[in-house]
């Protein structure tokens, strides 16, 4: 079985619910040419390096699939081509260390200690502000 | 009795000027994929242009330096970095 990866940036003047809902579309799509989604890597707003558009921002979205022939990706292109809430999308095969990568990223082994720790930090301060009682977090873990 | 190396005084440090070897990181630390998402990565392979970086200057064995290229050149697409810039560092 084959392992891509489809990227693909929304349009951010859409409202929450739009984005969500042209990413479902397009998981929907993939199921229906037969492929099995592995991961729906949902990377949120970012600032674009540079226009696209008009737009200085966008919604990055990454789906990484499998599938044995691959022969409705041209089909699949198109449609994401016509789709006019999507800026760009790029298409992406993995190899064997590509795969082990991304397993090894959604289980946390990669990124240096340091960048680790600030996005923990970070992630005990927003859950401290939502819950109104302080929650013990524990770094270490 | 000689002298050995530890008591001789040098009038300036006899390191400086000695230049250490370059390698390739890829190589030495066993890296085998590079994200084309990681930007900030990548962002140690170009220069303030946004140009990349000879293979004399990063070091990098050549087939590094290919999957290099085409990580930076798959970034510029999805607009993580810019074909153009000024001053980007």
């Amino acid at each position: 079985m084959r392992h891509y990866e489809v990227n693909f940036i929304v349009d951010p003047v859409l409202s929450g619910d739009e984005v969500k809902s042209t990413a479902e579309i397009i998981r929907k799509d993939l199921e229906g040419y037969g492929a099995t989604i592995v991961a729906v890597d949902e990377m949120g707003l970012r600032q674009l390096a540079y226009q696209i558009n008009r737009r200085s921002s966008g919604v990055y979205f990454c789906i990484e699939f499998g599938c044995e022939v691959a022969d409705w990706l041209g089909k699949f292109e198109l449609s994401l081509k016509r789709n006019e809430r999507l800026l760009r999308f790029l298409t992406v095969k993995l190899d064997k260390y590509g795969i082990k990568y991304n397993d090894d990223k959604r289980n946390g082994l990669i990124g240096s200690k340091k960048r680790k720790e600030a996005e923990a930090a970070a992630a005990a301060a927003a859950a401290n502000e939502n819950v109104s009682a302080p929650e013990v977090v524990d770094l270490d873990a | 009795m000689a002298a050995t190396r530890e008591d001789v005084k040098f009038l300036s440090n006899p390191k400086i000027g000695l230049r250490r070897k370059k390698y390739c990181r890829f190589r030495k630390f066993g890296i085998k994929y590079i994200d084309y998402k990681d930007a900030d990565f990548l962002l140690q392979f170009i220069n303030e242009q946004g140009k990349l970086l000879p293979r004399r200057i990063t070091g990098n064995s050549l087939k590094y330096q290919r999957r290099v290229a085409t990580a930076v050149k798959r970034a510029r697409v999805l607009g993580m970095l810019p074909f153009v810039a000024d001053l980007m560092k």
